[in-house]
């Protein structure tokens, strides 16, 4: 297996340096020969095992995580060259502030520096053009990790070919309870703006209201809308064909309009086979409170669709709190290997069940 | 042991065509597999088991698991009093015939005070239709000004979630049958720390042993919590 160092290179002799652009070579033939079939827009990655990986090694569990590092950037490094076009990872939960405070602190401390290190000209970031966000609850974190995190964010901003998703100080349950706190807040601000509107006027109009509050919301829908629209429309066109929604879905991506029944309809598109419907999509003019819509709106993870695959390392099969909203009908894969372990195999493995599923639900779709 | 068990019955359709039969037969298989469970969680001290029907042909068969879904409660209520089992319902009811909702929530309030053993029944339910419906609930509190949005936690959301019916909404392990890896909009929030048991078997085979694989995996496993080893 080819590893890549952090600085994306090797100090090497000419024949180890052929064996690498030759393993190199191949491994893009085999990503060739995969891409025939459908590859996950969106995988997610819970890298569990480094502490037992640094235990099987009989070292410090230091060292555990930064062989857990150097095996993230090569994963990064085999997505994104397969052509996925986003990566989520599980880096820190809120959970795990309550380890031992020195093993917090040391987790912190790598954090630092490998998150400075992605500022570096030649780093992972700029040779795939990786527009980097840090997803959690970042007040959590200390401030010198917070601040370098929104340095990485402000200096990719501009990136566009790839997406790395860095979970930090998250837990689902925190992300919802935010987006919920938020989703509150953007409807009481939405109702006063519209009762301000209405007292300047003078008076109450049923058709004129029912203008002013789809002006306001209109906006703040239309912003996220294009992004959350395309990025689901995106999921679901790879997930749902032949259908009418993905008539809905096709408009939003091209951008024309997207107004707010055709982006329910794309979320209900990429609600697969689960075989009930939600029932709760609102009709225009119900006025509810808040809704499925204004929820995922606020999410930490609407910058991204939902994703396809989600892997956990080291043969746990359980979620820890991880992307609850958004893997309702993500494949599920759990390779024994730990995370320091896991190389392109697995991923291949993983990308070809993935593709095994993908026709069988199609097929399902089509006996619909 | 786990206090609480979730299952997605996943199977009955493919059980009965490799038998050459209607998918109806592999329906009813799977409810004489799901009685079989329910009789050896109440054996083995699990207080909750919640199930989901799933399959990718529900539109077709509705109907078929709605009449199905009539005529089980009809005929296991009296065994369900007599034996101390609670049975609740999960979903979004006004999907369902007027007759059933009648039926169903009949049965709940027959059955609300027994404590050996309760079964949650996830009928046109949707993890994210249920963390939508607590946050509206929540939002409308807001509005109300009953709770203040800075209030606004997890346990409020647990509260407001329908698997509050139970003293044990978080199941410890959720099975799933017919080897399908994904949760297709179960339980959600409710499944943050559970240990999922993806099986080959068909939901109509599933017995047993297989419930005794499960176990076995789920008390072999080492829950962390995010937390170290201890």
């Amino acid at each position: 297996m080819v590893r890549y160092d952090d600085a994306g290179g090797a100090a090497a002799t000419t024949p180890t340096q052929l064996l690498e652009s030759l393993g190199s070579f191949m491994r893009r033939c085999l990503f060739r020969v995969l891409a025939v079939g459908p590859i996950p827009h969106h995988f997610a990655f819970i890298m569990d095992g480094n502490r037992r990986y640094a235990k099987k090694l009989n070292v410090e569990e230091g060292a555990g995580h930064k062989e857990g590092f150097s095996s993230l950037i090569s994963v990064l490094k085999y997505c994104y060259e397969l052509g996925v076009k986003y990566v989520t990872i599980y880096a820190f939960s809120i959970d795990n502030f309550q380890r031992k405070p020195a093993e917090v602190q040391n987790l912190m401390d790598l954090l630092l520096e490998k998150i400075n290190e992605l500022l570096k000209e030649q780093s992972i970031v700029n040779l795939y053009g990786i527009r980097v966000y840090f997803i959690g609850n970042l007040k959590f974190l200390s401030e010198p990790v917070r601040v370098a995190a929104e340095e990485v964010m402000m200096a990719t901003a501009r990136n566009s070919k790839v997406v790395l998703l860095v979970c930090l100080a998250y837990t689902s349950a925190d992300e919802i309870v935010h987006a919920v706190q938020e989703s509150c807040k953007n409807k009481s601000d939405e109702s006063l703006a519209v009762n301000a509107n209405q007292v300047s006027n003078g008076v109450i109009n049923g058709a004129e209201k029912v203008e002013k509050i789809y002006s306001l919301t209109v906006p703040s829908i239309e912003e996220s809308c294009k992004e959350k629209a395309s990025r689901v429309c995106n999921g679901a066109i790879e997930r749902v064909k032949g259908t009418e929604d993905i008539n809905g879905a096709t408009v939003c991506t091209d951008g024309v309009s997207c107004d707010y029944k055709s982006e329910a309809q794309a979320l209900r598109a990429g609600r697969i086979g689960n075989g009930v419907t939600e029932g709760f999509e609102e009709k225009q003019g119900n006025n509810p409170i808040i809704n499925l819509v204004d929820v995922e709106k606020h999410m930490y993870m609407a910058v991204a669709p939902d994703p396809d695959i989600l892997m956990r390392s080291s043969g746990e099969t359980r979620l820890s709190n991880f992307l609850l909203w958004q893997t309702s009908n993500c494949l599920l894969d759990s390779p024994a290997a730990l995370w320091p372990e896991i190389g392109l195999w697995d991923l291949v493995w993983t990308v070809l069940n993935f593709q095994r599923n993908h026709s069988f639900l199609e097929k399902k779709k089509k006996q619909l | 042991m786990p206090r609480h068990v979730a299952v997605i019955m996943d199977g009955n359709v493919r059980w009965a065509r490799q038998r050459g039969l209607p998918s109806s037969a592999g329906h009813e298989a799977g409810v004489r597999s799901l009685r079989e469970l329910v009789e050896l969680c109440c054996r083995w001290g699990v207080k909750v088991l919640t199930v989901f029907a799933f399959s990718y042909d529900n539109w077709v068969e509705v109907e078929f698991l709605m009449k199905l879904f009539e005529k089980s409660i009809k005929s296991e209520l009296e065994g369900f009093i007599s034996e101390g089992i609670r049975i609740s319902m999960i979903g979004d009811s006004s999907r369902l015939p007027k007759t059933l909702q009648e039926l169903v929530s009949d049965a709940e309030d027959r059955t609300k005070n027994n404590s050996n053993f309760q079964l949650i029944v996830a009928v046109s339910y949707s993890g994210k239709y249920d963390v939508v419906q607590a946050c509206k609930s929540i939002a409308q509190k807001v509005k109300d000004d009953v709770v203040r949005r800075d209030d606004i936690d997890k346990s409020l959301i647990e509260q407001e979630l329908e698997t509050s019916c139970t003293d044990y909404p978080y199941p410890g392990i959720l099975i799933r049958t017919s080897r399908e890896l994904r949760v297709s909009n179960f339980l959600l929030w409710q499944l943050a720390y559970t240990e999922f048991f993806f099986v080959q078997t068909l939901w109509p085979d599933f017995g047993k042993a297989e419930f005794v694989d499960a176990l076995t995996s789920f008390q072999q496993r080492k829950r962390r919590y995010g937390r170290r080893d201890s």
